[in-house]
C-alpha cells in the first residue's frame, strides 16, 4: 500500500502548548481516512444509498436531515438533501458503493484525496469552532454523529459531531494547511495539544 | 439577517445566495415571442413588501428554495425546498 501524503505534514508539530497554567482546552490531530466517498442519490432514491451504506459499511444512517452515525473507524452522515459523505479507514470503498449503488440510484464520488480531515476535541472545542463557523454546536442542535456543511470565509467545511466533545472538520486538501494554522492560533486561547 | 434553511436550519445569510425572483414562468423555449421573452428577462415587479424570491444554500446544503421575505423589514416570512413545488409557487 502507498503511504498516504499529507498536506499538513510542514506544519503539523506534535507537541503540547498549554496555557500559562498548564491546562489545554482542546486536541487536535489530523484523521486520515483511507477512503472518503460522497453519495448523492437522485431524486426519491435515498432509501437505495442509505441500503448501500448498510451493505458496504454495516452502518445504519436514520436518514433524516443531517443525520449520521460515527464509530471510531467508520462514518456517515447526511449534509444536503439526498446526499451523504462516507468514510472509513480503509482504503478503496469507493469502488465497493461504486458496486452498491446502482445508476439508477444515484453516484459515487471518490474524494479521498481531495479531503483533508481535522479532529478537535475537548471541552473547548465548541468554543473554537464557534469562532469559525456561524453555526450552532450545541449538543441538542447537534447530535453526535450528525453532519452539517457550511463555510468558513467562504471556503466549504463538513463537519460531524462524532463525539460528545469531539468534532471531524472535513476541507478542501488544497486549504487545509491555512485552517490549520488558523485552528492552531484559534486553540491559543485555550491552550491546546496537537498528537 | 437569519434564513432557516429547511435542511440545515438557522444560518447567517452570508451563506446565502440570492437568485431571482420567484413565481416567474420561463415562456416556452421554442417561443419567438419578443414580448414576452423581453418581460420575463427583464421586467421586475420591484415589490415594497411581502416578496417571493429564489435563493441558494450555496455555503452549506446547496439547494435553491423559496424565500418569502419582506422587502421593507426584510424579516424571513417562509421558507421552503423549491424541489418540493417544482417552481418558485408556494404549495397549495
Amino acid at each position: 500500500m502507498v503511504d498516504q501524503l499529507s498536506p499538513l505534514t510542514p506544519v503539523l508539530r506534535s507537541g503540547r502548548y498549554a496555557r500559562d497554567d498548564h491546562s489545554v482546552g482542546v486536541t487536535l490531530a489530523e484523521v486520515q481516512p483511507g477512503s472518503i466517498v460522497q453519495l448523492s442519490a437522485w431524486p426519491g432514491q435515498q432509501a437505495g444509498i442509505l441500503a448501500a451504506i448498510r451493505e458496504v459499511m454495516g452502518l445504519f444512517v436514520p436518514g433524516g436531515a443531517g443525520s449520521g452515525v460515527a464509530t471510531e473507524t467508520k462514518s456517515a452522515f447526511g449534509f444536503a438533501p439526498g446526499k451523504f459523505l462516507v468514510s472509513d479507514q480503509e482504503e478503496g470503498f469507493s469502488v465497493a458503493f461504486a458496486d452498491a449503488v446502482g445508476p439508477d440510484a444515484g453516484t459515487v464520488t471518490d474524494l479521498s484525496h481531495g479531503r483533508t480531515v481535522i479532529r478537535i476535541a475537548g471541552p473547548k472545542a465548541e468554543w473554537v469552532l464557534a469562532k469559525f463557523f456561524a453555526v450552532d454546536f450545541s449538543e441538542p442542535a447537534l447530535a453526535v454523529g450528525s453532519g452539517i456543511s457550511t463555510v468558513h470565509h467562504d471556503i466549504f467545511a463538513q463537519i460531524q459531531r462524532t463525539g460528545a466533545d469531539q468534532f471531524d472538520v472535513y476541507v478542501f486538501r488544497s486549504f487545509a494547511r491555512s485552517f490549520w494554522n488558523s485552528l492552531r492560533h484559534a486553540s491559543e486561547e485555550v491552550g491546546y495539544e496537537v498528537e | 439577517m437569519i434564513i432557516t434553511c429547511p435542511f440545515c436550519g438557522p444560518r447567517d445569510s452570508s451563506e446565502f445566495v440570492y437568485r431571482e425572483e420567484g413565481g416567474r414562468t420561463r415562456p416556452d423555449p421554442a417561443s419567438t415571442d419578443q414580448a414576452a421573452w423581453n418581460a420575463y428577462v427583464y421586467e421586475r415587479v420591484n415589490t415594497a413588501g411581502d416578496h417571493e424570491e429564489i435563493w441558494q444554500h450555496s455555503g452549506g446544503c446547496r439547494s435553491h428554495l423559496r424565500v418569502l421575505r419582506n422587502t421593507v423589514t426584510h424579516k424571513i416570512l417562509d421558507v421552503t425546498l423549491a424541489r418540493e413545488t417544482g417552481k418558485a409557487e408556494k404549495p397549495a
